[in-house]
């Protein structure tokens, strides 16, 4: 029903609008240089090349970065770009086949089991489809209580984990309390996504990897997910790697970004730099390619007849 | 744990399937505790239709009851002279051109029809005229000795005489006496009648369905597989008719044809090992065997039911079809269900006894042995897979 | 004023649950659209944008059903129509529906230009396979697209293509109303600029008279509708020109929509993103007031309890809120300092 009349049918009182600072996306170290910092993971011509039946694939190649401690990094590139075999190779899930990571400096070791499960006590990540991280079968407090295991709490009393887990739900915005003993299928997206940072929360890693942890979420849950983020990296001093295509999202979070396209890393350094003053082609057109605001989109830079998948 | 057990038990179908499954589990384990007789000793001599054997010896021993049923005379009328053989009264007044309007074949008619049969037939005559539809030897003896037992008198006395010469002792037979069949030295109940060798056949299905059971449970990777079957026939061919016991055969049925399954589970895997909680457990420092029992298994578990069920038919199926073409388990050792089937062919069950009882109860022991697992089967999907749970 | 080519009254649609519930996705909506002209509805998921979507096709399928309202496309009440006169009269040649991820409906098997016959089939046009192919090839050239395209199958092309290909097939009739659910949500960047200059030019050359364009990236809106609609738990919240609706959002929910705008621009970074916090509400059971006032910052008690108005305030501006758009205005300014 709509009706002409503006006049107004309740009284608004300036006073009483409830000034909540949670609402904004933190913004602590926006500014930091974190060059300066010790080195946490970097890596020298890695490269991961995969063979099935005649056909190699070259996923990663010959990539080379430097990621310091406490920093934001994103990764940006389209699908088929390669940054998923890359991440996996972060996590120390998958092999490279050529060229060198190095932890904090030092060249990583992960060849053993017990090697393995040492470097996951410093690194974690989130992956991209909420539904699909969780084991359907177990409700979602055992998620929890395993990171409490992990953190070596496996015999603290049952009172202690539960004021633990309604703690770390408190930091994402959920009721512990409500979401006892229920199965992933009965929450929904953001809530699940929410929950495993709920995770990271207890884990504390020093390293975490965030593989498009917001691209299934709506735009208005999204900025609720960053800003858990952001904030446990302020208050723990985590490194964040960040692994997006939205690169609207990559240019405001990060504090430093690296282009990646089939392969390689074709632009890398501050947001600033790269994203408003893009010198390689690709990153060139990637930009040019995203709808803005206050700068026109063209459109007529597009190939239409290109149709080859 | 009660919370899965109630899940389990949810579903309707399950219920029925199981039901059914448990029903023919615990008849096949419990039968042979009250029935110890081996099922391949012929008792009967040739196919004999379901029903309860008495023997008259016996009966004839045992103490005697005075019983006064009131329909015991028409029983008896009906039972010298049945309802089929007074049709075939009937049928011979009407071709030798008598009237028979206002006969029929009821108790209240039968004195009647005798008065007019025996106004009427005589053996000579039949002979002599070849009377429509009694014009061969065969029907005319037939005529002959349905005469002849007419002219018995029903009520006649009868005795029993036991024993020989001297110390003979004769003991007198009243309509009103009666044994109690428990009494009886020897009956048989036999529900399903004889197979061709005179075995009880109920007793061999309840054997054949058992030790096919016991195999499934034992051996832990029976599957068959229809593309085998050549190899099968060939390997069984080549061991000779002495080896093929029955575990043999289960263990060859076994051996070619896991292929499948293996295939299809390995693929299944490969496609669960790539998966977003898969790699968060590994994150989590979970050991490989954790890994595979709470993150794979579950999520292929209703793959590999459903394979194993499919597999114990056609594993059942095999095992029929090689023993119908006589390359199945030694005969003599035990039976199956699938040299039932054999029997039941090479000795004309189907063809020239009509002998139903045979291998119907066979072919339907091998339909719900399928049909029970499959209904689990279908049922257990909320077990399943939980995000189909109410 | 130009003619209007969708004018849609107080449509009401609902879902009903296996459980034999009642829930209206879709309340009173109303809203037209004029020659030449496209609306962008923007929502977080489960506000009701792609119900509305589908019940503006006429055709309804369970256990989604017609409750109220009338339908009305270039003069033509749809409304209440027979499902079966729906589909030869409307679908395709009024109304074209591009649901979300359309490219994937295209079956494999079959070659692109079989398509296009199904779709004149369908629809008992008196046309041969030739006249057929002279069409499809007409089209596909003016609308850039290969006439190679449609000798290939499915997945012979790229995802960006494929989408194009479902707009072409879906629109061959030249309906009036194009309605495309997150047409290029699934495509990458470059993709999804190719599937928009499409779409833009068959707006701008006739082939469709007007357009509906769903989805929740609001900069997409803003560089591809002329007006931008912002849908919260089944009822308009407010309607403008793109311009309006980005720069100067009236209702408290579009602004904090278009607050949370990440764009790679200079002045991103010094701007808080805000967050929304809270969860839309349960529609089987809809709060008495304003359906928004949990999350709203400037909710009072009377909000809770009185149902607000849609107030029109000219020049197709409107928004649901008890509050004056000064008073809502002084506080925006208030906030912003």
């Amino acid at each position: 029903m709509k009706t002409n009349e503006n006049k107004p049918a309740v009284s608004l009182d300036k006073e009483t609008v409830s000034a909540d600072t949670r609402e904004s996306v933190s913004f602590g170290t926006r500014d930091k240089d974190f060059t300066k910092e010790p080195l946490c993971l970097s890596g020298r011509g890695v490269t991961r090349v995969f063979q099935t039946g005649k056909v190699t694939t070259v996923a990663v190649d010959h990539v080379d970065f430097d990621f310091h401690k406490g920093e934001l990094i994103s990764i940006v590139g389209e699908s088929g770009s390669g940054k998923t075999t890359l991440s996996k190779m972060l996590l120390g899930l998958l092999e490279p086949t050529d060229g060198e990571i190095m932890f904090q400096g030092k060249p990583r070791d992960i060849s053993t089991g017990a090697k393995k499960r040492e470097y996951w006590k410093g690194i974690q990540a989130i992956f991209q489809d909420p539904f699909s991280s969780y084991n359907v079968f177990h409700k979602i407090d055992s998620v929890l209580l395993d990171c409490i295991d992990m953190r070596g709490g496996r015999n603290l009393p049952k009172e202690k984990k539960i004021e633990m887990m309604t703690e770390a739900c408190g930091f994402v915005n959920l009721k512990f309390a409500e979401l006892t003993n229920k199965y992933p299928f009965e929450l929904s997206g953001g809530q699940m996504q929410r929950l495993m940072i709920a995770r990271i929360f207890l884990l504390k890693p020093s390293i975490l990897l965030a593989d498009e942890p917001t691209s299934m979420i709506d735009a208005c849950s999204r900025a609720t997910i960053l800003d858990m983020l952001l904030k446990l990296r302020d208050e723990t001093g985590m490194t964040v790697i960040f692994i997006t295509h939205d690169i609207g999202l990559a240019y405001y979070i990060s504090d430093s970004v690296y282009i990646m396209e089939h392969g390689k890393f074709v632009e890398s350094g501050k947001p600033d730099k790269v994203m408003l003053e893009p010198e390689a082609p690709y990153t060139k057109r990637l930009i040019s390619d995203v709808p803005k605001i206050h700068e026109p989109w063209d459109l007529s830079t597009v190939d239409l007849l290109n149709y080859q998948s | 744990m009660k919370n899965m057990l109630r899940n389990v038990f949810h579903s309707p179908r399950f219920v029925v399937g199981f039901t059914i499954f448990m029903v023919m589990l615990l008849t096949v384990l419990i039968y042979p505790y009250f029935i110890t007789r081996d099922p391949l000793l012929g008792i009967g001599k040739g196919f004999l239709e379901p029903g309860t054997y008495v023997s008259v010896y016996d009966t004839n021993n045992a103490g005697t009851y005075r019983v006064e049923l009131p329909e015991a005379n028409e029983n008896r009328l009906e039972s010298t002279i049945p309802v089929k053989d007074r049709q075939t009264m009937l049928d011979f007044l009407k071709a030798k051109g008598v009237d028979v309007s206002a006969l029929d074949t009821s108790n209240e008619k039968f004195h009647e029809l005798i008065e007019v049969w025996k106004e009427n037939y005589d053996e000579a005559d039949a002979k002599k005229n070849k009377y429509e539809g009694f014009s061969t030897q065969a029907k005319r003896n037939e005529l002959r000795r349905l005469n002849n037992r007419l002219s018995e008198d029903t009520s006649a006395a009868m005795s029993v005489t036991k024993g020989e010469g001297d110390s003979a002792t004769t003991t007198a037979v009243a309509g009103s006496d009666y044994v109690k069949v428990d009494e009886v030295a020897n009956s048989i109940n036999l529900p399903l009648g004889t197979d061709n060798f005179g075995r009880d056949t109920l007793t061999e299905l309840v054997k054949a369905t058992g030790i096919l059971d016991d195999i499934l449970m034992f051996i832990a990777n029976i599957f068959t597989v229809i593309p085998g079957f050549v190899l099968l026939i060939l390997i069984y061919s080549a061991l000779g008719a002495e080896s093929r016991g029955i575990v043999t055969c289960a263990v060859i049925i076994g051996i070619t044809s896991w292929v499948w399954t293996a295939r299809s589970v390995r693929s299944q895997v490969i496609s669960l090992r790539n998966r977003d909680h898969v790699n968060l457990s590994k994150l989590s420092g979970h050991s490989l065997f954790r890994i595979v029992t709470t993150d794979i298994l579950p999520y292929i578990a209703s793959y590999v039911v459903m394979a194993f069920i499919l597999q114990v038919s056609s594993g059942i199926l095999a095992e029929a079809q090689l023993s119908m073409l006589g390359l199945g388990p030694n005969p003599n050792e035990l039976p199956t269900l699938g040299l039932m089937m054999n029997w039941a062919k090479l000795f004309g069950a189907y063809t020239s006894s009509n002998a139903w009882w045979a291998y119907f109860p066979v072919i339907l022991m091998i339909a719900l042995i399928s049909f029970s697992l499959n209904l689990m089967n279908t049922g257990l999907d909320q077990v399943f897979n939980p995000t189909l749970r109410d | 004023m130009a003619k209007k080519m969708l004018e849609v009254h107080e449509l009401t649609t609902k879902y009903i649950t296996r459980q034999g519930e009642d829930v209206y996705s879709v309340d009173h909506v109303s809203l037209d659209i004029e020659e030449g002209k496209s609306l962008g509805i923007a929502g977080e998921s489960g506000c009701g944008k792609s119900t509305l979507a589908l019940s503006l096709m006429g055709y309804y399928f369970p256990p989604l059903h017609y409750t109220s309202g009338e339908i009305i496309i270039d003069g033509k009440n749809i409304s209440g129509m027979d499902p079966d006169v729906v589909r030869k009269t409307v679908l395709g040649s009024e109304v074209a529906y591009i649901p979300q991820a359309a490219m994937n409906a295209l079956n494999p098997t079959r070659k692109v230009g079989k398509f296009i016959e199904d779709v004149i089939e369908a629809h008992e046009l008196p046309m041969d396979k030739k006249q057929i192919r002279e069409m499809a090839e007409q089209r596909f050239a003016k609308l850039g697209l290969p006439v190679e395209a449609l000798d290939k199958y499915s997945v012979e092309l790229s995802g960006g293509m494929r989408q194009r290909v479902v707009i072409a097939i879906s629109t061959i009739l030249s309906p009036k109303v194009l309605i495309a659910d997150e047409p290029s949500s699934a495509l990458d960047v470059t993709s999804q600029k190719m599937v928009i200059k499409m779409m833009k030019d068959m707006l701008a050359n006739g082939m469709v008279k007007s357009m509906i364009f769903i989805t929740h990236e609001l900069p997409l809106l803003y560089n591809v509708t002329d007006d931008i609609m912002v849908m919260y738990a089944g009822q308009i919240v407010e309607r403008g020109t793109a311009h309006e609706m980005v720069f100067d959002p009236i209702h408290p929910y579009s602004r904090g929509l278009m607050r949370s705008i990440l764009v790679p621009e200079e002045g991103t970074r010094d701007v808080k993103l805000t967050a929304i916090p809270g969860t839309p509400p349960n529609l089987k059971h809809p709060p008495a007031g304003c359906r928004f006032a949990d999350r709203c910052r400037y909710a009072t008690p009377a909000c809770k309890v009185q149902q607000p108005p849609l107030f029109d305030i000219g020049g197709g501006r409107t928004y649901r809120c008890s509050f004056s758009v000064d008073q809502l205005k002084e506080v925006y300014a208030h906030e912003d300092e």
